[in-house]
């Protein structure tokens, strides 16, 4: 079995039928570790977050594997998915996705509802997940009652109350002030630390690229740049790619 | 309370215009079903009261009898070969009849009398004078909701019924006819005066068995001695009289018309709510299915939403429907609500309201995780 937690090979997706046909993804080979927070970058539209969406086992890839903790998406049913998802897989959405008729424990707990993880078990680990995002006082709270930077930080609880393996962020800070946005990026962090979770942050945000220990430039659907540490120690790996889309 | 029952009950309540509007939609179409299947019953418990009152154990009666207010006869003679059959301990003649009660005003108004020993068959429910007295001459018994009818006050009120000269001698209260026409009770032979049935002939013969004995022997021995003649239970002409009244009339099949007709409001109300309130939370079932959801876990917020619109709607309908039992409790026909009618009606409107929910699980079904990216 692979190191990797998520590995995408030669992947392509295209969306779309007939004269709306879109290639959103190009021949992606990329693939996410454990203890590592990666940020993906790229302009409007470039398939940050179709590359997302299809790691992240949403969208199956046209042509190309992806494997999650082992498991291969290709061919796989929504069920099947859904099941990936489930066990493997942690969101956290640019618009939150919280459920507005629960408390923000609640809307941690239902994370592990769906895992069938009910009773005393599953509130006190929506409590602790609460504690890490620094927001236990807000247990009983609603999201109307919450702040953009409160409910994103209840969100991260939702995706890592389950103990997810990948942990995938879309645009988590793209309608947060920069106090916020620091933040949640600080949390995300702080969470890829941990050897048992990879941590990938989709962003437009330059700012945000502090914060991680790889960042993947993606544009027209192709990875662009692969960096590590900091941007001097640039990698780029995808250049064979690159050329042949030339 | 599962977190998936929490959500479902906390979206209900949540929009609560529209939890009233279906909640409505729900008691107007189980109250609809419920005061039709009451009726059905009311009327069904109705034409058979008389029946039902009598403590006979077989009925001896013309061949195809339809219902207890039959007019055909049947030749008194046959009396002695059913007191003669084994197991028979007496037969009682029951002479049953339309007649016309003459108002101190002259006025005729219909009556239906009913006449036989007072013992097998005797009003019920007296509430003043007796039933012995009604073995003196002209002496007869009616119900107090028709005073009015027969221009009565009360206790001793004298009238003419054929030109035979009667006087109120009990009074009972809740025998009341479906027709409309007041039953009046009377001893036999007085009662073949009113309707000009000759002492030779009578509408049924009221059979009542010795201790042991076999009843369904009884009947056969009754029946092969009485080629042109029906033997049935009690309970069996409680059924014909019944099918006849409600199916032979149609009046049975508009009181299901009626029921079906609230049925099919329901489901589309529940429908339509169900459906709308899905759309819109479509984004946190699509949430919740891009976190991992199965379809299952969905689908069962969605029931819980149906189970919840489905037992709030029921308790309400149910207590405005047994108000209207009460309100018709002394009416012409009353509803009547049996523990047995409350557990259909409650297994009808839950899945009344899951057959509504499958337009939302259809809906569901075709939701792409994806839109959370884009929402």
């Amino acid at each position: 079995m692979s190191d990797f937690i998520v590995e995408a090979k030669g992947v392509t997706k295209i969306l779309g039928r007939g004269a709306a046909q879109v290639h959103a993804l190009r021949d992606i080979n990329l693939s996410l570790r454990g203890g590592e927070l990666t940020v993906l970058m790229g302009p409007s539209g470039s398939g940050k977050t179709t590359l997302l969406s299809v790691l992240g086992c949403i969208l199956t890839p046209t042509s190309g594997t992806v494997q999650v903790c082992g498991h291969a998406t290709q061919g796989a049913d929504a069920e099947v998915l859904a099941k990936l998802r489930r066990d493997h897989v942690g969101f956290v959405f640019q618009s939150y996705h919280l459920f507005p008729t629960l408390t923000a424990a609640e809307n941690i707990q239902m994370a592990l509802d769906i895992r069938g993880a009910h009773g005393e078990d599953a509130r006190a680990k929506s409590r602790d997940a609460l504690e890490k995002v620094g927001l236990t006082h807000k247990i009983a709270s609603y999201p109307h009652e919450l702040s953009g930077g409160e409910q994103q930080r209840v969100a991260i609880a939702r995706a890592i109350v389950s103990n997810p393996s990948a942990i995938f962020a879309d645009e988590p800070t793209a309608v947060l002030d920069t106090r916020n946005g620091q933040v949640i990026m600080s949390i995300l962090a702080e969470i890829a630390k941990d050897p048992a979770h990879g941590v990938l942050v989709v962003t437009h945000d330059s700012r945000m690229t502090s914060f991680a220990d790889r960042v993947i430039y993606i544009e027209d659907g192709c990875l662009v740049r692969d960096e590590r540490g900091s941007a001097d120690a640039a990698t780029i790996q995808t250049t064979a790619s690159a050329g042949r889309r030339a | 309370m599962p977190l998936n029952l929490t959500l479902a009950s906390r979206n209900l309540f949540h929009d609560r215009l529209r939890f009233v509007a279906t909640t409505i939609g729900i008691v107007f179409s189980v109250v609809l079903v419920m005061v039709q299947m009451g009726l059905y019953l009311g009327f069904g418990r109705m034409v058979t009261t008389v029946i039902a009152h009598t403590s006979a154990d077989l009925w001896v009666m013309r061949h195809g009898t339809k219902c207890f207010e039959d007019p055909s006869l049947l030749n008194a003679s046959k009396l002695t070969p059913v007191v003669a059959t084994p197991g028979v301990a007496e037969a009682i003649p029951l002479v049953i009849g339309f007649s016309g009660w003459i108002l101190p005003s002259g006025e005729i108004t219909p009556v239906f009398v009913v006449g036989s020993d007072l013992q097998t068959l005797k009003p019920w429910n007296v509430t003043a004078g007796t039933v012995q007295a009604l073995s003196t001459p002209g002496a007869v018994a009616i119900d107090r909701s028709y005073f009015e009818r027969l221009g009565v006050s009360g206790l001793g009120s004298k009238a003419n019924i054929r030109g035979l000269p009667v006087s109120v001698a009990a009074i009972t209260d809740g025998i009341r006819s479906f027709t409309t026409t007041p039953y009046i009770f009377s001893d036999l032979s007085h009662a073949r005066a009113y309707v000009g049935i000759p002492s030779t002939m009578v509408s049924y013969l009221l059979v009542k068995l010795r201790p042991g004995a076999d009843l369904e022997q009884v009947r056969h021995d009754l029946q092969s001695s009485l080629p042109d003649s029906e033997v049935l239970t009690t309970a069996e002409f409680q059924e014909r009289s019944r099918s006849y009244w409600l199916f032979g009339t149609g009046a049975g099949a508009a009181l299901f018309a009626g029921a079906i007709l609230g049925i099919i409001v329901g489901l589309v109300i529940v429908a339509q709510t169900l459906y709308s309130s899905t759309k819109d939370h479509l984004d946190e079932f699509a949430t919740l299915r891009a976190m991992g959801s199965s379809n299952c876990y969905i689908y069962s917020v969605i029931i819980y939403q149906a189970l919840l619109n489905a037992v709030i709607g029921f308790a309400f309908a149910t207590l405005i429907g047994f108000s209207v039992v009460e309100f018709t409790r002394s009416g012409a026909l009353p509803v009547v609500i049996t523990p047995m009618l409350i557990l259909a009606m409650f297994a009808l409107t839950v899945v009344m309201c899951i057959a509504a929910a499958l337009g939302a699980i259809f809906r569901v079904v075709r939701i792409d995780p994806v839109m959370v990216f884009t929402r």
